[in-house]
């Protein structure tokens, strides 16, 4: 490795423009004629509309215009979609009702937007939406999956009886239960996984822009996929064709996947924007960030382990029912199921597996996929399971699970998914070194000559990324293919511009992208440019969403590098009067081996423009494109522990030691990495310890719509984490990389929630382990 | 945020006078909360009257035992005086620990106190000082100042200028904040004065900051953390919110009581 190649701890490049307010966000975009929308929500969770009244608003100063969902109808634009279909286990398809990007009949969740408002400025039309009159009848409102399902429950949409959206199952249901009942030992746990609200630094925003004379629209807007953004308006909303539509996501601040999906208001201000005919800029304020950014999990589940006399795991069986809010949002249908119960075989050697799967509408903003998307839920079900098994059998919970772990691979598990490498006793070794697992003892009895109750938890978790193989997405309901898209270009002077689908909100792309060519070419990063995030200029993308950018987007640059390469060396040899088969590429010179001849790269890069001395039949130019497709999901994995102490007094519990070991496969920047995990850790202890999405189960209201009342995790609520890292090659990427942006999410709320139960000496604890709880649970014993 | 008319008072009089001025006129002394709720369009004066710049609100005067803060000083003053800590270090600590840094620096004791918001720490440490809340047209004790939720003693249009107490022999605050806003769940404040020793409870009451009389009497006679251990805080006068339920919040009194006695020592 060199100083910028791989695996050197780089500092990032897009960071002086970001930490000197230099960066250039969706609001920072000021287009001439620009005009300002507001967004009139319901403030119902469940209601009928009767009425809308807009003329005194309409007369109000500034106001340009107030339009409304039969507009929208009028104006052919489509309805909201879920682009992964699943089916129920009796083969029927999902009971999906209909999204409008503005309601027109009826309201579904407190948030759910009716009209826009367009006004010369915001506080305008902030005024005018305050004064349009709408006549709503309230209907009874349900917040949660349980009590949607009941018999009288309110019904949500006609097309879902019961509010339920599928029942789906996986695995081998027969061989489970009859595995369970020869069982030695079941652990058999109910779990509960909280609802979070994603709060990206940045809101969303959109600026919508379209040009008469051209039948052109713009779309700026804060996304993590501005291709799958430009398809999916063309293809299904109806907005505009793709060759008439613009997706440009600039500078975005954070997604935490969020991000990803199209929500009504981007839809709605190109088609406003059209009809005005000024160009219609929408930014959300925090209030509405909360109410309306695609919420996480909320999943009720419980969870059956099998063990035989030896302790082996014989059998695992979940049954979970997920509340995916009021209406269906782009993956909300895949992270219930193929991202998260094909995980449900953790770390270990299972033969029978099954689980069954419910989703269900209720009156809540919709749900779907947050840093991790399933696989966190997946991971806190199995891990907690196998912490109480342990306990249940009298066995060290890491040799519990060091006695079930997968030592083989490749390693077909019941659950769809095909391990293809890793070493999980090397991740638990690492670990429980680092935490001086074996020396707990001693400083649990230290800390209760203080008053204190000390745990320690312990998490091995596995997550499936890179996502993901198209033909195997494509299998199980994807409506789109998961491939990446990459360009290099090579500048006549030699610089490189390297065009990627992959889009970076946070994860620094225009560091590690740059670094992989500084690898390869031999050339500095300073000549090395990332561009990303608009499609006028990068070909196509999948966009970055599941630990995807390395595995499957660095990977289309490493295979338009081969080609870039490949022609170089024929330039060169050319040039050089070589064989070809004897040019290597090396510290900006392209040379013959074992000789002294060489030629500098961009002297190489020259002739190909030049043009004037290439091989004969050879194409001017040196730019090379690529699609890359993974054979498999990439399957990042390690061990996590947390060790605690927990106040009995007041139930506050403080994060003592929080020891990270991960397997990322190969490595870029280690210290972007680290970033990775400390704040995937933190998010994870955010859901372990603090957040919490609570509605008024009878008004349907959001009771946690601020900061004063959604606990974020701050500095000082957190440790110092020892993280390190073993290294399995992914095989199923030219790079290795396995990827590390929701590892740390994933394997950490069951560490954290395993150490306080063990602690409190109780099991009955959900999350957010918030004071009160674990101060409750403690004194309901 | 609704418009609204900003003026910056350069005194108490002409203060007053242009709240007299306007039918819905609002005091600003810091905003630390006006301004929040005037952001979400929960509040829309017609008219901001800011005090937080009038020079004879602002400062810290220490003589002798006595303590006066102008209404206009910063949590973040009163956390730095010298003076202050030379004689009741408490309340040093005390605001120091008030939100953040920035709420600190613009937030002010008069603002804090007028607003009497119940989960406010101010609110304990002048009523467990035994404080006096001096305004432009009279004295107000403590115990009479703080009347419920959001609700004070002070007239329409009364504007408070200082507070005053006299140093305690000993003092100490507890607070266990709320894990999202980081106000107080409960705060509890422990001065043994020349009138003897008084408790202020802020964060847990249903009614608002209130002193515990049960806690006073067992301290008065032993004045150790376990001298609190047979009090029974009753959660009928207790918040109850998503954060914490009366029963919870009742055990924090008790605990951050007991903690408190010990830090004063």
């Amino acid at each position: 490795m060199g100083v910028e190649g791989i695996g050197a701890r780089v500092a990032r490049k897009e960071d002086k423009r970001f930490i000197t307010g230099k960066g250039r966000y969706t609001d920072d975009m000021v287009v001439p004629g620009m005009k300002h929308a507001v967004f009139v929500r319901s403030p119902h969770a469940h209601a009928k509309i009767k009425s809308i009244d807009t003329s005194s608003a309409s007369a109000m100063p500034g106001v340009i215009g107030i339009l409304d969902g039969k507009q929208l109808t009028e104006d052919g634009i489509g309805s909201l979609i879920c682009g992964w279909a699943v089916h129920s286990k009796d083969g029927s398809p999902m009971n999906m009702g209909v999204w409008r990007p503005l309601a027109e009949d009826t309201v579904r969740y407190v948030g759910d937007a009716v009209l826009i408002v367009v006004a010369d400025t915001g506080d305008q039309a902030r005024a005018a939406a305050e004064a349009v009159v709408i006549d709503y009848e309230e209907l009874p409102a349900v917040t949660t999956a349980l009590a949607a399902m009941k018999d009288g429950a309110p019904q949500i949409h006609p097309e879902a009886d019961h509010n339920l959206i599928f029942d789906w199952e996986i695995g081998n249901g027969a061989d489970v239960d009859a595995a369970i009942a020869n069982a030695a030992h079941v652990t058999n746990l109910d779990v509960d996984n909280n609802r979070l609200v994603p709060n990206a630094m940045e809101p969303r925003a959109t600026l919508g822009v379209y040009d008469d004379s051209e039948e052109h629209y713009t779309c700026w807007t804060t996304s993590q996929n501005p291709h799958v953004a430009r398809l999916v308006m063309s293809a299904f909303y109806n907005v505009a064709p793709e060759n008439k539509l613009r997706v440009i996501a600039p500078d975005v601040g954070g997604g935490f996947g969020s991000k990803i999906y199209i929500y009504p208001e981007e839809i709605v201000c190109l088609w406003a924007s059209k009809r005005t005919g000024v160009p219609v800029k929408w930014t959300a304020d925090r209030t509405e960030a909360f109410l309306t950014d695609a919420h996480g999990r909320d999943h009720v589940s419980n969870i059956k382990i099998a063990f035989d006399a030896d302790n082996r795991i014989t059998a695992l069986k979940v049954d979970t029912i997920a509340n995916l809010g009021a209406y269906m949002s782009l993956f909300s249908s895949s992270v219930p199921t193929y991202l998260y119960a094909t995980l449900l075989s953790g770390q270990y050697n299972i033969a029978n597996v099954h689980a069954n799967v419910r989703t269900v509408y209720t009156n809540t903003t919709p749900v779907d996929a947050y840093r991790g998307a399933g696989r966190p839920e997946a991971s806190y079900l199995v891990e907690r399971a196998m912490e109480t098994a342990a306990r249940e059998l009298g066995v060290s919970p890491a040799e519990l699970r060091r006695k079930n772990f997968i030592t083989q691979f490749p390693h077909q598990t019941p659950v769809i998914m095909n391990y293809d490498g890793g070493d999980f006793g090397a991740s638990l070794d690492a670990a429980t070194k680092a935490a001086d697992y074996d020396g707990f003892p001693a400083r649990k009895a230290e800390a209760a000559g203080r008053g204190k109750l000390r745990g320690i938890g312990m998490s091995c978790y596995i997550e499936a990324c890179g996502i993901a193989p198209s033909k195997a997405v494509g299998s199980l309901g994807a409506g789109v293919g998961l491939w990446e898209s990459a360009e290099v270009r090579v500048n006549a002077v030699g610089t490189v511009e390297v065009l990627t689908g992959s889009h970076s909100h946070g994860q620094g792309h225009e560091t590690t992208f740059a670094q992989l060519v500084a690898e390869r070419l031999g050339v500095g990063m300073d000549t090395v440019s990332i561009v990303h995030g608009d499609t006028d200029k990068v070909q196509m993308g999948m966009g970055t969403y599941g630990s995807r950018s390395g595995a499957v987007g660095m990977s289309a640059v490493s295979v338009a590098l081969d080609r870039v390469e490949a022609k170089a060396k024929k330039v060169a040899a050319h040039l050089l009067e070589a064989d070809e088969s004897d040019i290597i590429i090396e510290n900006g010179e392209l040379k013959v081996a074992g000789t002294d001849k060489s030629v500098p790269w961009f002297q190489m890069a020259l002739a190909c423009y030049t043009a004037h001395n290439l091989p004969d039949g050879m194409e001017p130019g040196l730019k090379e494109s690529a699609f890359f497709d993974p054979t498999n999901f990439s399957f990042p994995a390690g061990c996590y522990i947390c060790e605690v102490e927990v106040d009995p007094e007041t139930g506050k519990t403080e994060i003592i030691q929080f020891v990270a070991a991960d397997d990322f496969g190969n490595i870029i920047n280690p210290m972007i990495v680290e970033g990775q995990v400390h704040g995937g850790v933190a998010q994870g202890i955010g859901q372990a310890m603090l957040e919490s999405c609570i509605y008024d189960p009878d008004t349907g209201q959001l009771l946690t719509a601020s900061y004063m009342d959604y606990a974020m995790p701050r500095a000082d609520d957190l440790p110092s984490f020892d993280v390190s890292t073993t290294v399995t090659p992914s095989p199923s990427n030219p790079l290795g990389i396995k990827g590390c942006g929701e590892a740390g999410a994933i394997g950490s709320p069951p560490a954290v929630i395993n150490a306080i139960t063990d602690a409190i000496g109780s099991n009955k604890l959900e999350m957010p382990a918030s004071p009160q709880a674990v101060w409750a649970a403690l004194n309901a014993k | 945020m609704y418009e609204t008319n900003y003026h910056r008072a350069s005194s108490v009089s002409e203060a007053a006078s242009l709240l007299a001025g306007s039918d819905e006129a609002k005091l600003l002394a810091g905003g630390q909360t006006l301004i929040p709720t005037m952001k979400q369009r929960l509040a829309a004066p017609s008219d901001v009257v800011d005090i937080r710049h009038i020079a004879e609100l602002k400062g810290i005067s220490v003589s002798g035992s006595k303590v006066t803060i102008g209404a206009a000083t910063s949590h973040a003053e009163v956390a730095q005086s010298a003076d202050i800590a030379n004689v009741c270090p408490a309340l040093c600590g005390l605001a120091a620990h008030i939100g953040d840094p920035h709420v600190r620096h613009m937030g002010t004791i008069g603002g804090s106190i007028a607003n009497n918001d119940p989960a406010a720490d101010y609110p304990a440490a002048m009523v467990a000082l035994d404080a006096t809340i001096h305004t432009n047209n009279r004295t107000i004790s403590a115990s009479d100042f703080f009347v419920g939720l959001f609700e004070t003693a002070l007239d329409e249009g009364e504007i408070v200028t200082a507070v005053s107490f006299d140093a305690p022999s000993k003092a100490a605050y507890q607070k266990f904040p709320n894990p999202a806003s980081r106000y107080a769940m409960a705060g509890v404040f422990v001065a043994q004065g020349n009138g003897g020793i008084r408790v202020g409870v802020t964060g847990a009451g249903s009614e608002g900051v209130f002193r515990s009389s049960e806690m006073e009497e067992a301290l008065a006679s032993d004045f150790s953390p376990a001298a609190l251990d047979a009090i029974a805080v009753d959660p009928a006068g207790m918040l109850a919110d998503i954060h914490g339920s009366a029963v919870y919040r009742a055990n924090l009194v008790k605990v951050m009581a007991r903690r408190a006695v010990a830090a004063a020592g």
